[in-house]
């Protein structure tokens, strides 16, 4: 374990990891308790007196023209207070696009809450009833007069590419949003000139995040005070602020939104949706709160979906067996709309600069075709695209050492970017730094036991078992910095805010603008903030969630808590303590840098000696501040605003391993175990950082094995319940063991990157590359996923390959 | 996803449903475990007049076994029967069957009588009705009438039920001596509908299969005993490998097996065949049944 105690002491950090401090201390989150005693408060736990209940009727197809001949019945029925469609709501709430200034040419039609005249995709809201109750709404639904006519729609990636596709929106030429093309070096001459060129196509069906708690919002607007209060399920409140005042024309003053407890988020929770901006136009419309909670099948029909692609990738490799170029050609499915306001793009950008992480290569062509389809917005999801880098690299470099009949763990320590070369620039510019592949690959050579892992795996074989081990390097971007969204114009904060309040007991009261979505970061902010005053843990409160009390910040999302607003934490608290000791030092008439704040006592910095509590100088600064000498003003609340001013993202990096069996009868892929060496920098908690890497190994294998959201040859959506949509289940699901290399960054003070989506990373490239290692010897391999039974069955030559269906 | 209105009445005995039912008819729904039912009220799929929750009614969930019949309440819930000494004793192959349904939240509230009244192709209890040649008893303001299970299940959803008729229990013989069962399937997690199951009995005389029934669940639209394959088992030893080829090769010209979903025909039949294999060499004591490989 790679760890700087020479900086650490440099940094202010002391007792680093022991039992009474709080950074590297394994603690539960001081919420537990309180959410597994079911006294969790989340959105639909919130009510306002007098609010009603919203109902969206949604279009039936893929893509249709539509009047609403008749709503009076609707409205006429006991309970109904009004039946809203475009025509009231866009009288309050103005349409949004999605256009980003460093993205020229992106074509994305605007949005509004309701549709007007034509729908998009099956699902898509064209109007809305507000009841006393949501039975009552849906009630109404059903007596809402519409004349549809269905239209030719474009809904399957591949048959919505091309020229002649039937048009997404009307009146389009064709359905390319968004193309981006780069190279860099000379790729051309580096293929030609290839030892060995390796070649691969991997499908990706759509999937969804499905947190626990779905979305859902209860806005309630007073027009005498022209206030809108939001609860909501999100994870950024201020962004949603801001879309609220932007799109309803108020002031920022005049809106207050609160984020409760989030039951998960996984990037779901992150975009402006129709839904959420009708009912705070329909709240505005009728003076009333307005409560929408969706339910399941609405969750799967109307959240963003994600990482629907076919991406194409080529790998050069020279006659020392160094990898000399890649190239990617990426098509990624959008659905109707580049969601509002960070666009569909970004998932594809984010693969195609994920591409090749973990290597060093100088030549590299990158193209992408983002297609509008007639299906909901696709989105940031957890560990936005990098699952997709992961894969294709890892099967081009598995393709690779195979061509050279090489050992891939050679391969891949030979092609690493060495601790030596950084910092590194790749290829599509990442500055590549404090990374660890060689130091991760070694660390699970030990934990999985590979060598005599790979013997018992010859052994099963002969026994006929189908079995297989794979692995994934990985690089995953965390932690975005300002320059992606700011060099777009998207109006998204990649700063964070802390404040600090001792109270008169000598506890602290945090206020930040992170949010807690269930990973556990107001834990993480706790044990910072205790650290770098110099307090216990217990006697530091933080709070989230709400734009009427924290400072303008940035959110849940990136991986950033830690890196971000865990070092905004930092730098507040030790402001705090400068204050705490200056005031303690007049009381004493000595000097600051003479003492130190250990565990809520004031020490002398030489003989540790006790000299007082911070009790004891928040009593007298609050209470008896004329004890102190003139002018000292003690300054008991302190902020701080934090960004990084370079490194527009972080990179972190790490391996997973997964050993997988495949049956015989059924085709069905069981991972037997599962292996994950990570480095995420400095780590605050560890319990924490620990099962944020299962759960989110978990929802890879949920990707690589089970997870599709399919539509039918019609553009029906299939998978509407969770019978459908299949999530991996506990009892599926392999152990998973886990170890640390900890390289801080060395930008920041604490030195923490993001960890939070490091599992969904590589857990996918694993999987898919035991799956394949299992069918070698059978010749056969999977390309597409989720990895379909039906397939492994072809693979292995059970079923033959042409069986009708 | 709310309900759509509905009445709702709750009977305290058996003779007041059937009055209900015989009113109402095909505008009722009944309502005992709500496993299915519910969703489809919420999914607005369901939309009937009148809900009938026989939840009240005292006796409907007993279990009984006398006289060489084990009698099952049709609202004994599935954990009930999973975990009843009687039920184990006399009739093991639904005990076998009932760890594959579903999981404990849906089995403490899903019931014997609700899972046979959907008929649902994949469902687990059919098959094994079907199997154990259970009669199903269902009541009206008529009488009481005994359906076989062989001629109970008429297609995807569809059963011999009348419109005003409600099953009140189901009447399993006892296993007689020399008789093994085994419940085996395969699904796509552990507590999902089957892609498929199969549900069998074999009697041995010597060391060959004198009789034997064999029921699929969740490959044909409705499970049937499989005569075809019954005549090529009995005479010959379980696990017997050439036998075993034979009984897979008339499966693919026996099974009509239904569309369904991601899996294409050819794969349902290639489980199918590979799921009876499985079973029969269980049955020659080489291999464990229903495991994961590990």
């Amino acid at each position: 374990l790679r760890k700087d105690t020479a900086s650490d002491a440099a940094m202010g950090f002391h007792e680093f990891g022991k039992a009474d401090v709080g950074i590297g201390r394994a603690m539960p989150r001081a919420a537990t308790k309180r959410l597994v005693a079911g006294r969790g408060r989340y959105l639909d736990d919130f009510s306002l007196k007098g609010e009603l209940y919203a109902a969206f009727l949604r279009s039936p197809y893929p893509h249709a023209a539509f009047t609403i001949t008749d709503t009076a019945e609707a409205g006429a029925l006991p309970g109904v207070a009004s039946v809203l469609t475009a025509e009231d709501i866009d009288s309050v709430c103005a349409p949004w696009r999605c256009v980003l200034r460093n993205a020229p040419g992106m074509a994305s039609p605007e949005q509004r809450p309701l549709a007007r005249e034509h729908a998009v995709f099956q699902g898509e809201p064209i109007a809305l009833v507000i009841a006393r109750s949501r039975a009552v709404a849906e009630d109404a639904l059903q007596q809402i007069a519409v004349d549809w006519s269905e239209l030719p729609s474009a809904t399957a990636l591949e048959a919505a590419l091309p020229d002649t596709a039937n048009p997404v929106h009307l009146g389009l030429k064709d359905n390319i949003c968004f193309t981006f093309e780069h190279t860099s070096g000379d790729p051309e001459k580096a293929f030609a000139e290839a030892n060995h060129i390796v070649h691969r196509r991997l499908s990706i069906a759509r999937k969804t995040g499905v947190p626990l708690e779905s979305r859902g919002i209860l806005a309630s607007y007073d027009p005498a005070a022209n206030g809108m209060l939001v609860y909501v399920s999100h994870q950024m409140p201020h962004q949603f602020q801001l879309h609220v005042s932007e799109l309803l024309g108020m002031s920022i003053l005049d809106i207050r939104v609160i984020c409760p407890d989030v039951g998960g988020g996984f990037g779901i929770k992150m975009h402006l949706y129709p839904e959420e901006m009708a009912v705070c136009a329909a709240s505005k419309l009728l003076g009333r709160p307005v409560k929408f909670v969706a339910d399941r099948f609405e969750s799967m029909l109307s959240d963003v979906h994600a990482r629907e692609h076919i991406v194409e990738g080529r790998m050069a490799i020279d006659d020392r067996g160094k990898i000399t170029a890649i190239e990617i050609d990426d098509v990624q499915g959008l659905g109707a709309y580049s969601v509002y306001p960070r666009s569909s793009t970004a998932e594809a950008m984010s693969t195609l600069r994920a591409v090749g992480g973990p290597y060093r290569f100088e030549h590299y062509r990158a193209r992408l075709r983002s297609v509008l389809q007639n299906k909901v917005m696709t989105g940031q999801y957890r560990s936005v695209g990098h699952p997709i880098a992961t894969m294709i690299t890892e099967s081009l470099v598995e393709d690779a050492a195979s061509a050279r009949g090489e050992d891939p763990i050679e391969f891949r320590r030979r092609n690493f970017v060495t601790p030596d070369m950084m910092p590194w620039i790749s290829p599509m510019g990442a500055r590549m730094i404090d990374l660890s592949h060689q130091a991760c690959l070694a660390r699970m050579m030990e934990l999985s036991d590979h060598e005599r892992l790979r013997a018992k795996i010859g052994k099963w074989r002969e026994q006929g078992r189908i079995v297989g081990l794979g692995l994934a390097s990985f690089v995953e971007f965390t932690a975005t910095g300002a320059e992606a969204y700011g060099s777009a114009g998207v109006p998204v904060s990649s700063l964070d805010g802390v404040t600090l309040m001792l109270e008169p007991t000598g506890e602290i009261r945090a206020q930040a603008s992170g949010s807690e979505v269930g990973q556990g970061i107001q834990q993480g902010l706790t044990q910072i903030i205790a650290d770098a005053v110099g307090v216990r843990v217990e006697g530091v409160r933080v709070m989230l969630g709400d734009t009427g009390a924290a400072p303008h910040g940035g959110g849940a999302w990136s991986s950033r808590g830690a890196a971000i607003t865990g070092e905004a934490a930092w730098r507040a608290g030790r402001k705090l303590r400068q204050e705490v000791l200056a005031v303690a030092a007049k009381m004493l008439q000595g000097a600051p840098e003479a003492l130190d704040l250990r565990g809520g006592r004031v020490v002398s910095n030489d003989s540790g000696a006790d000299r007082m509590g911070i009790g004891d100088i928040a009593q007298v600064a609050t209470f008896r501040p004329y004890e102190l000498p003139p002018g000292t003003s003690p300054q008991l609340t302190v902020s701080q605003t934090w960004g990084r001013d370079c490194d527009p993202f972080l990179p972190t990096n790490g391996v997973q391993a997964s050993l997988i069996e495949i049956d015989r009868i059924s085709g069905f892929v069981h991972p037997l175990q599962h292996w994950v060496v990570e480095d995420c920098g400095r780590i605050i908690n560890p319990l924490l950082v620990d099962e944020q890497i299962r759960g989110g190994v978990v929802q890879g294998i949920g990707e690589a094995l089970y997870e599709a959201c399919r539509y039918d040859d019609e553009g029906q959506f299939a998978s509407g319940t969770l019978a459908d949509y299949l999530l991996p289940m506990a009892a599926d699901m392999p152990d998973i063991a886990i170890a640390h290399v900890e390289t801080p960054y060395s930008g920041t003070l604490i030195g923490a990157k993001g960890a939070g989506e490091a599992g969904t990373c590589g857990a996918p490239a694993a999987i898919l590359n035991a799956v394949n290692d299992a069918l070698k010897p059978y010749g056969g391999r999977i390309d597409a996923l989720p990895i379909s039974p039906v397939d492994v069955l072809r693979a292995i030559g059970a079923l033959s390959s042409d069986a009708v269906q | 996803m709310k309900a759509p209105r509905f009445d709702y009445c709750r009977p305290a005995t058996l003779p007041e449903a059937l009055a209900l039912l015989d009113c109402h008819a095909s505008d009722a729904a009944v309502l005992a475990g709500g496993q299915s039912l519910m969703p489809m009220l919420n999914f607005r799929v369901a939309q009937p007049a009148i809900l009938i929750d026989i939840n009240k009614i005292p006796q409907l969930d007993a279990i009984d076994c006398k006289g060489g019949c084990l009698s099952i309440g049709a609202r004994a819930r599935h954990n009930d029967v999973l975990r009843s000494r009687e039920v184990r004793n006399n009739a093991p192959l639904l005990t076998q069957a009932l760890w594959h349904v579903a999981h404990e939240a849906v089995r403490n509230r899903g019931t014997l009588g609700g899972s046979l009244a959907l008929a649902d192709p994949a469902a687990e209890l059919p098959a094994c009705a079907v199997c154990l040649d259970a009669d199903i008893v269902v009541q009206s303001v008529r009488g009481e009438r005994r359906i076989a299970a062989g001629e109970f299940f008429q297609g995807v959803y569809t059963t011999a039920v009348g419109p005003d008729e409600l099953i009140s229990r189901v009447d399993f013989p006892t296993v007689e001596p020399g008789w093994q069962f085994r419940f085996d399937e395969i699904s796509r997690r552990h507590g999902d509908f089957a892609i498929a199951g199969l549900a069998i009995g074999i009697k041995c005389s010597g060391d060959t299969v004198s009789d034997c029934r064999i029921v699929f669940a969740g490959v044909e639209t409705a499970p049937r005993r499989l005569n075809e394959i019954e005549q090529i088992l009995i005479g010959a030893k379980p696990g017997d490998e050439s036998v075993t080829a034979a009984a897979k090769s008339v499966l693919r010209d026996t099974l009509e097996i239904r569309d369904g979903g991601e899996f294409p025909r050819e794969y349902r039949l290639h489980v199918a065949s590979e799921l009876l294999a499985r079973v029969l060499r269980d049955f020659a004591g080489r291999e464990q049944t229903g495991g994961r490989v590990q």
